[in-house]
């Protein structure tokens, strides 16, 4: 008998290596067809020359491979101006939604535990909600303010859309803060301002950033506000790659434009999660 | 020291929630009023809703997105399932980069990737494939995460003791895993039907002309004009929304948390 058991213990290793398969490579090989392969096909596609009728030029055509694209971005400053207006929203959005959220995360921090979970719930709950219905609900609300199409519906649009991003990682950050600090600099006859600005604030600033990333990674990338609630000069990035690709046809630029969008997303993210570990590191200190 | 929060903090928490949800109810409010301009407050009525039953195009849209999510939801479970226990037991390298990647990515760029891809590699008229393809894309990663989260907090010994009594895999996943992660798998699909019911941004590149969705159909109704039709659409789509994720928080506590 022994001889059997040793021979379904070596049928279980080979069993569970194929089960080790089994779960890993389904998954694996449906996302590097339809996530990653497409990802480096963008980076092609920046590389040619348009199509005649829109799209990309055939391979093996007259051209092959082209910087043409890139020459065109930099060689109009409109684009580049487009690129930094889309920072500076996604900036000052980015600034609000900390202004807005702090008091907020705040008061859900410091509220008993129970109160705590549905003052959370009713931070997400309008976010299970379509973003076209919260971009409608500001078409609806601006409109017979004669507030639609300008700047300010979109930054209004942005906020409003992105602020939970913002309002849940700081609060999971002010939930950890030690209250004895704050106790310990009362004794010590600081005042409220001042232990704020001193003790509260550095403290939560590795939420800041993660809240930070979270909001101005995605307003980079969004056109649907600018379009529904902006004037035709409020127009950003996303709304430029969203025009190559279904109106002008200009593929191969709209792929560089979308290469310069995800150098940029990349950079903030890095630029933001090094921020959040330095600021760490001088809260510790 | 105060325990509480100071009453400012109140008024300026307050003031925040009214501006989470004043848009919202504007909308749902507007929905009832017998009035074809969202302008002022006329009577009530349910009209628009009835309005909807007839409107051939936005059925069809509903029929679409209701199709799209129960397929694409579905496949989302099996593969991120699969996925969640891989990066769970297995830690492979590449797996959570590809599941995690999607989610974090500003949707346009995995759109626009994605229509490349349909359009100039495979030479796929796009229509329903193509936007069930992309859904799943994106959603799978939601499922892995909650199917992780529930496994990380499972004591390991059940596994260990299965596999000492002499279970295969196969008997151990039925009999123990997949029990175990049921509730997790439940949540997963709830959440990824809603993901790809509500999504506009992605289906929006990779739609094509023939095949509407509910979002696409509200996005082109939302450019021409504003109508009330609109608001009952819109009150309907979120009813049903937020009901699917409560329901599916009531299985994983921390599905909504995912979500946002």
């Amino acid at each position: 008998m022994k001889s059997l058991g040793i021979f379904t213990r070596q049928n279980n290793y080979m069993a569970g290596r194929l089960a080790r398969w089994a779960v890993t490579l389904p998954p694996s090989l449906y996302l590097l067809i339809f996530f990653l392969l497409p990802a480096l096909i963008v980076v092609a596609a920046s590389l040619r020359e348009p199509g005649e009728f829109g799209g990309l030029a055939p391979l093996g055509g007259v051209g092959g491979l082209t910087l043409e694209s890139y020459r065109f971005f930099f060689g109009d400053t409109i684009y580049l101006e487009i690129f930094a207006k889309s920072f500076f929203i996604a900036l000052l959005t980015t600034v609000i939604c900390i202004a807005m959220a702090y008091p907020l995360a705040w008061l859900i921090a410091r509220s008993p535990k129970r109160r705590r979970e549905l003052l959370v719930l009713l931070v997400i709950l309008p976010f299970a909600s379509n973003l076209l219905i919260r971009v409608y609900a500001w078409i609806l609300l601006l409109g017979p303010l004669n507030l639609l199409y300008t700047p300010f519906a979109v930054i209004a649009g942005m906020v409003y859309v992105h602020l939970p991003f913002m309002v849940l990682p700081l609060y999971v950050n002010l939930a950890t803060h030690d209250l004895a600090l704050l106790e310990a600099a009362q004794d010590l006859g600081a005042g409220g301002w001042t232990r704020f600005w001193r003790i509260t604030w550095p403290l939560s600033l590795p939420g800041i950033f993660a809240g930070a990333a979270l909001v101005f990674i995605p307003v980079l990338g969004m056109f649907a506000i600018p379009e529904l609630l902006g004037g035709t000069g409020d127009l950003l990035i996303a709304n430029l790659i969203k025009e190559q690709f279904l109106d002008n046809r200009d593929w191969p630029f709209g792929a560089t434009l979308s290469l310069l969008l995800t150098g940029a997303v990349l950079a903030v993210a890095g630029l933001t999660t090094l921020a959040a570990r330095r600021s760490l590191k001088g809260a510790l200190a | 020291m105060k325990a509480g929060p100071g009453y400012a903090i109140w008024m300026a928490a307050l003031a925040v929630y009214a501006f989470l949800y004043l848009p919202l109810a504007v909308v749902v409010l507007f929905s009832f009023n017998d009035s074809a301009l969202n302008a002022e407050w006329v009577g009530f009525t349910t009209g628009w809703y009835a309005r909807l039953l007839h409107d051939r195009d936005m059925l069809q849209a509903a029929a679409n997105s209701l199709i799209i999510a129960i397929l694409a939801s579905s496949i989302a479970t099996v593969l991120g399932g699969m996925a969640g226990i891989a990066m769970h037991r297995y830690r492979p390298r590449l797996l959570p980069f590809l599941a995690l990647t999607p989610v974090a990515m500003p949707e346009i760029l995995v759109g626009v990737s994605l229509l490349l891809f349909f359009r100039q590699v495979l030479d796929l008229t796009l229509g329903l494939v193509s936007i069930l393809i992309a859904h799943i894309t994106f959603s799978l990663g939601f499922v892995a995460v909650i199917v992780r989260a529930r496994l990380a907090g499972m004591d390991e010994s059940i596994f260990e003791a299965a596999r000492d009594l002499g279970a295969t895999p196969w008997a151990a996943f039925r009999r123990i895993t997949l029990p175990l992660i049921l509730p997790a798998l439940a949540a997963g699909f709830l959440m990824a039907f809603t993901l790809s019911i509500d999504d506009f941004v992605i289906t929006f590149f990779v739609a094509g002309v023939g095949v509407v969705t509910l979002p696409l159909q509200i996005y082109s109704m939302i450019k021409v004009a504003v109508t009330p039709e609109v608001n009952a659409v819109s009150t309907l789509l979120m009813l049903l929304t937020l009901s699917v994720v409560i329901v599916a928080s009531r299985f994983a506590p921390d599905t909504l948390k995912a979500r946002t």
